[in-house]
């Protein structure tokens, strides 16, 4: 199987499908604000600044064509969140969907957690394609039977039925986030999740969704005395008491919930030195983390900057073993970025299934992978251009110097309103799905 | 000054986000609050550190905090700024604008129940649980949030073109003050909102 694909630089990769509205104008709702896979990769979740989910499902493999790895079709979509309003602080509550976690799946149904600024929820997907029929008392379509007419008894029997798919809100974790939720993660013991703000992490019970436990509190007494705030938090993949949680200042901590009820202290801290060469205004905006991921093997975690995917060691705090330049060529343009809002872009990051190529998203649709062992990357563009079915994509390249070659593009022209923040990678194979502003493109290895 | 002018700039168009922020969908973000702060600060820096170096002018004090904040401020700035000059002075609004205003009407010598109303950061770091009140608006005022555009003057005359006149006064709210900077930063930030209020 492919999953040993290792992103050699025979790897070519192929337009599959892509999901959503062909028209320019995008409707605000549409917005994809979350893509995730679960954790065999045959179900593919998105969320969207509507607050809906949409689940994709990978259909089987077909012997008539071996070469193509079943297409995703929808499988589910369902209203997980609505807007609300705080009347406390005039406030109102976006129901933006900003993370998606897949529960690993235990009996037949799936289960997800997805959460807003403010409240998390459970999600049962569940597959109905059977129905009790053949009742005593009652008649087919619900309504009761005169009971003189009833002569004789009978079992109901399940008879087959079109395929149904109920998504029904299992939990409510709700009230425990003063400020806006930005990443939660289910714990390796299955039983236990935690949600981060920017200024706590709370650990839940999934069982019990009236009481989580505050474990890191980084609320200063004096809010004047603010100067960092949690971007991303994440358990360790096999490690049930490791967690990290970065910050808008660039660092990472590790922490181990066995040391203390309360994680203030961290276990170790992840922090490079600032290049003073490279210092401007806006040093602190593109230093801060904005996403932060595991490797599968959990010896090593990556994290987005907002010019780079930085790999670091668990067991070298100092500085990270790796470093790849997203889109380096912006550095100079950082003022015209701050003021188009660019610069406060959440990139997201994510690895492939056995850790050896490292992806995450930029601007102009193009997003960017890093293969680690053999020291190369490749810039692919998810465009309505490039997607007939099966058609290899080509690499890009910005051109950054005075002379642009054929088919380069300058940094000029790039689209800044087109970025890719999500994407995600199959836990198994070579397929990712690529999110745009309202489409989600899936791409997968070209197979021969 | 080309640094100046970029320093100048880029705090009229960090001040116009802030109070852009307030009208955001989902309330104020702390983080992107934080780092506007961050930015403002350094831009505050790098504009003060560059007047100095040019020689020392005549100030006139604004709503200003004591030499405690003061203090306070810089024990917690968390890295160096650059070419920071050694800030136990007050930092002022910028000088220009305040001469052009001395000439015409003493706009800034406000009255005290306007000054009451703005909330020093320090004494009030509001409880999570209270609520958060917007400004209360005299008769005839609008409120609108100051379009990006209004801040991208040319370099150079973003803030002395713009006239400050009475009532363009918008206090900010307790969270957007701290996230602002410290203490030290109001009288320089209140001026801010005044110049981009009055375009």
């Amino acid at each position: 199987m492919a999953g040993t694909g290792d992103g050699s630089s025979d790897v070519q990769w192929c337009f599959s499908q892509v999901k959503g509205a062909i028209d320019d104008e995008v409707a605000e709702a549409d917005v994809i604000s979350t893509v995730e896979f679960n954790h065999s990769g045959e179900l593919l979740a998105t969320g969207d600044k509507g607050g809906r989910v949409v689940i994709f499902q990978q259909e089987p493999e077909s012997k008539n064509q071996p070469q193509c790895r079943g297409e995703y079709n929808v499988y589910s979509t369902f209203q997980s969140h609505e807007p609300e309003f705080d009347y406390l602080k005039s406030l109102e509550i976006e129901e933006k969907i900003n993370k998606i976690r897949w529960l690993p799946q235990k009996n037949a149904a799936q289960f997800l957690l997805s959460t807003n600024d403010k409240t998390i929820k459970l999600w049962k997907i569940s597959e109905r394609d059977k129905r009790p029929e053949g009742y005593n008392l009652k008649e087919e379509d619900g309504r009761y039977r005169d009971f003189n007419t009833v002569t004789t008894l009978r079992v109901p029997v399940f008879m087959p039925m079109d395929l149904m798919v109920e998504a029904s809100p299992r939990r409510v974790f709700a009230n425990a986030h003063t400020y806006h939720i930005n990443s939660i993660s289910v714990n390796s013991d299955c039983e236990t999740y935690l949600s981060a703000d920017d200024l706590r992490i709370n650990l839940w019970n999934l069982e019990i969704n009236d009481r989580s436990f505050n474990i890191v509190d980084i609320k200063p007494a004096n809010m004047e005395e603010l100067t960092e705030v949690i971007t991303a938090a994440e358990f360790h993949p096999n490690q049930c008491n490791t967690f990290v949680y970065s910050s808008s200042k660039g660092t990472i901590r590790l922490c181990d919930m066995r040391a203390a009820a309360l994680c203030d202290q961290h276990t170790k801290l992840f922090e490079e030195p600032e290049d003073p060469n490279n210092r401007s205004f806006f040093s602190e905006i593109i230093s801060s983390i904005s996403d932060v991921k595991f490797s599968h093997s959990g010896r090593y975690m990556m994290t987005r900057d907002y010019l780079s995917v930085k790999v670091w060691d668990l067991n070298m705090e100092t500085r990270p073993v790796e470093t790849y330049q997203v889109h380096d060529y912006l550095r100079s343009k950082l003022c015209s970025l701050y003021e188009n809002d660019c610069i406060f872009d959440k990139f997201e990051c994510c690895w492939n299934g056995n850790d050896s190529v490292v992806m995450t998203g930029s601007y102009n649709n193009f997003f960017r992978m890093f293969d680690r062992g053999y020291r190369q990357d490749v810039t692919l563009e998810a465009s309505r251009e490039n997607s007939k079915p099966r058609s290899v994509l080509k690499p890009r390249k910005v051109s950054t110097g005075g002379k642009r070659k054929k088919d380069e593009i300058s940094v000029d022209c790039l689209d800044f309103n087109k970025k890719i923040l999500h994407t995600a990678w199959h836990p198994l194979d070579n397929i990712i799905a690529v999110a745009t502003t309202n489409n989600l493109y899936i791409f997968q290895e070209k197979l021969n | 000054m080309e640094v100046n002018a970029e320093a100048r700039r880029i705090l009229a168009v960090s001040i116009s986000k802030l109070y852009a922020s307030r009208t955001q969908r989902g309330g104020l973000r702390l983080h992107r609050s934080l780092l506007l702060s961050l930015v403002m600060r350094s831009a505050r820096d790098i504009y003060h550190s560059s007047r100095e170096s040019e020689g020392p002018t005549p100030e006139e004090p604004m709503e200003t905090s004591s030499g405690a904040e003061d203090e306070q401020q810089q024990a917690g700035l968390p890295e160096p700024q650059p070419a920071l000059v050694s800030s136990e002075k007050l930092p002022e609004e910028p000088d220009s604008a305040e001469e052009e205003c001395e000439t015409t009407e003493d706009k800034e010598n406000l009255s005290p129940t306007r000054q009451s109303r703005k909330r020093r950061g320090k004494a009030s770091a509001a409880p999570d649980f209270l609520p958060s009140k917007r400004a209360r608006l005299e008769p005839g005022e609008e409120r609108y949030a100051a379009p990006l555009s209004s801040c991208r003057a040319g370099a150079g005359d973003s803030l002395t073109a713009l006239s400050l006149n009475r009532g363009d006064w918008i206090p900010l709210r307790a969270e957007e003050l701290t996230y602002i900077g410290q203490s030290q930063d109001k009288g320089i930030t209140g001026a801010m909102v005044r110049a981009v209020r009055s375009t």
